[in-house]
């Protein structure tokens, strides 16, 4: 378990648990980013929001919410 | 109509789908272009609906706003909601990227949980073969009950079958299909559902009773409203008592059973039959340099440069044109008029009012439309969403989103549609805040005042100069967002996190292109055009009355308020009563201030001899500097009450814009005088 903000660019990982208040982790459910789904971490730079793809589609997420998604390597 | 032999049958079909789905794609193939945009009753959020003819019937389509569920979190996505379960169209057509087909297909059912007659379109099908997957529609269609048809809409594919499956949804009816939720919730729903059929509501029983569960507030409200305040606390209690017994988050479970399911649909009807596709596709590798932490913002300076550049030379060539057309028209019709011994107050309202007035919003149409369109460009490319990306941060630290930055953009070229643009950010107060400073991005009607004066008095450094001042409009926007938020109670708090999709980089059309410029001009020119009209009607009057005045002279009615208003402007250097006229003017428009002074000033061929009589370079900065701030503009101030739906916020942002104005123009001049 760690927090997606620490993924490095290439892993691919799987969202374990949301933190967060319920208007925030319902809004990432309805975008398809919920406990158990694949994501692969397209662009981290340690700075400024961080990109994730989930299938074809990439998602630009905050640092704060970055730091409240906590994910598993999968390899 | 009795003499219609064959009658049509009408079909209301509504569109609906994620962001990023091709959904406006879908709607021009359908409606060829020919579409009626308004506005959706009591927001300012664009209202797209067009019609076809299909064998016999009539389809009206309307395009929804792009959203990712039911569940609404902007403005935007309240709209789509609403026109779903209020005015329950006949078909709704759910646009899915194919290429991303859980995702989209958590918002298809939705749809069909609340009783639709629902037709899944599966777009950008041509993107299946190229990453190798394959989709077999008859296990969807059978599984959901509905008619599935592939399209690619940027070629106009597959249309004609879409046709097709909107009448078959139409002639089927609402799908039977529903998910299961596990015994512990279909038990609760079932007892749900038994309560709510006694009563008569407009929602199908299992719909209203899933989203109770799910606390749905608006629902919630709605039934309050309706007088079952006390069934929905029944139901609200029993729902916290589940909670406690199940040991988990309802709402949770629900959206997760969603998503098993989709998950096990989505295994059985694709197959991937080529190699996996590259992990890093082109757009992800131009996002490597465009998001970059050193090179993004650089890079975006440069693009909105360009953008800058070319709307102000290409536009600008057409101007001179318009321009010099309308100037053509005046003295034809004041002579043909005069010729066939029409009144002098006739000749002079049309000449003078009208004319001079329509031709000064004419004027600035071609810089409007060049900025559109490569604002519409950058926007259909997908560049837009990477800007409010490199921006975040920085955005963040004025206590602003990231998303807030490209209202900020679009108020370069005309505070109306930027301010409208605003409706995307989810966060009411972000979206207030960003509203509130708007009006000090300096648009594209400002800039002839700016070229008037600084071509007479800083001849040297003219682009300087005027860049000066759009930076002056950026820091003031920035200081103002930063005072009202530590100032303000109701704007307080913390920034709304970034939450964004970033569209894959695509080559748009040039039809598509053009389509949505036309579509944001068009507004402009209504909106402004109506209003600014009105507004030189009014001016030509005080400035014409009492007939046989001199036009536009001191004795006139303008002339008297222009004294009252002018020692105002004592301390800022210029104390002209026809400097108070041309502010007041510039209130209807902030270009009319040119006209105005070329009124009253002896026309503007003569400004280069007149204006140094009256301004020193220095006032003249301070005059730049007031026209820059004071008061938008009465489209602007139109748009504030529209979007805010508040008086209180309008009359706010108004007078606070007035007095920011006149305190810089005034410190302008006054620590100016001490250098000089």
């Amino acid at each position: 378990m760690m927090p997606l903000s620490l993924c490095r660019n290439g892993d691919e990982v799987e969202v374990v648990e949301i933190l967060g208040g319920r208007g925030i982790r319902e809004r990432l459910f309805e975008m398809g980013i919920y406990p158990g789904v694949k994501v692969f971490i397209v662009n981290n730079s340690y700075h400024g929001p961080i990109v994730i793809a989930l299938n074809s589609a990439r998602v630009a997420l905050g640092r704060g919410i970055a730091e409240k998604i906590f994910v598993k390597p999968l390899n | 109509m009795i003499s219609d032999l064959k009658k049509q049958k009408v079909i209301k079909v509504a569109l609906v789908g994620n962001p990023n789905s091709g959904k406006s794609t879908i709607f021009n193939a359908l409606t060829h272009g020919h579409a009626h945009v308004g506005n959706w009753p009591g927001v300012t959020v664009e209202k797209k609906e067009g019609k076809l003819r299909y064998k016999d019937y009539e389809f009206i389509v309307v395009d929804l706003p792009g959203t990712y569920s039911l569940t609404p979190y902007s403005i935007d996505e309240r709209i789509a909601r609403n026109y779903i379960l209020k005015e329950k169209p006949d078909v709704v057509v759910c646009i899915a990227d194919s290429t991303n087909l859980e995702r989209n297909l958590y918002l298809l059912i939705s749809l069909l949980e609340t009783g639709a007659n629902v037709v899944l379109d599966l777009n950008m099908a041509d993107l299946l073969k190229e990453k190798g997957i394959e989709i077999d529609k008859d296990i969807l269609e059978k599984t959901l009950g509905i008619p599935v048809v592939f399209t690619v809409g940027t070629k106009e594919e597959g249309i004609p079958e879409l046709k097709e499956a909107i009448i078959e949804a139409k002639e089927r009816g609402f799908s039977q299909f529903k998910i299961d939720y596990g015994k512990d919730i279909e038990e609760v729903l079932s007892r749900l559902e038994a309560k709510i059929s006694l009563t008569n509501l407009p929602y199908t029983p299992r719909f209203l009773a899933i989203k109770l569960l799910e606390e749905d507030m608006e629902i919630i409200e709605e039934l309050r409203k309706m007088g079952y305040g006390s069934l929905v606390e029944e139901i609200l209690h029993e729902v916290v008592d589940l909670e406690k017994k199940l040991g988990y988050d309802l709402k949770t479970k629900i959206i997760e059973r969603r998503y098993s399911f989709l998950k096990e649909l989505v295994k059985a009807c694709t197959k991937q039959i080529a190699s996996k596709e590259e992990k890093l596709t082109l757009s992800d590798k131009i996002d490597r340099i465009v998001l970059n932490r050193f090179l993004g913002i650089p890079i975006f300076a440069l693009i909105m440069w360009i953008t800058f550049q070319l709307t102000f030379t290409v536009g600008g060539f057409f101007a001179g044109y318009i321009e010099t057309f309308f100037e053509w028209l005046q003295s034809l019709s004041s002579t043909y008029l005069q010729s066939i011994g029409a009144p002098t107050w006739l000749s002079s309202l049309l000449s003078d009012g009208v004319i001079n007035g329509v031709g000064s919003v004419l004027v600035f149409l071609p810089n409007i439309m060049v900025m559109f369109l490569f604002l519409s460009f950058l926007e259909d490319v997908g560049y837009m969403a990477r800007a409010a990306f490199v921006m975040d941060k920085i955005m963040y630290a004025i206590g602003l989103p990231g998303r807030s930055f490209i209202p900020m953009i679009l108020g370069f070229g005309c505070n109306v549609p930027a301010i409208m643009s605003t409706r995307t950010i989810p966060s009411e107060r972000d979206r207030l805040l960003t509203i509130l400073i708007n009006p000090f991005m300096s648009c594209t009607a400002r800039l002839p005042v700016y070229i008037m004066f600084t071509s007479i008095f800083f001849k040297s450094n003219q682009g300087l100069v005027v860049f000066s001042l759009y930076l002056l409009g950026i820091l003031v926007a920035v200081f103002s967002a930063k005072l009202f938020k530590s100032t303000i109670p109701s704007l307080k708090g913390p920034v709304s996190p970034l939450v964004m999709e970033l569209p894959p980089y695509r080559l748009p059309t040039l039809k598509g292109v053009l389509i949505h410029m036309w579509e944001r001009s068009s507004q402009f020119l209504k909106k402004a055009g109506t209003i600014i009209f009105a507004g030189v009607v009014v001016l030509w009057f005080l400035a014409s009355f009492p007939f046989g005045a001199e036009y536009g002279s001191a004795s006139t009615l303008a002339g008297k308020i222009g004294k009252f208003i002018a020692p105002i402007f004592k301390p800022a250097g210029f104390p002209y009563w026809q400097v108070g006229v041309a502010l007041l003017f510039g209130i209807i428009a902030k270009e009319v201030v040119v006209g105005t002074f070329g009124t009253l000033f002896g026309g503007e061929e003569n400004f280069d001899k007149v204006l140094p009589q009256y301004f020193t370079p220095l006032s003249a900065y301070a005059f730049m500097v007031m026209s820059l701030l004071y008061i938008p503009c009465i489209a602007s101030i139109g748009v504030i009450y529209k979007e805010t739906g508040s008086f209180k916020w309008t009359a706010f942002a108004t007078i606070y814009s007035l007095l920011i104005g006149w305190l810089l123009s005034v410190l302008v001049f006054q620590i100016g005088r001490i250098f000089i």
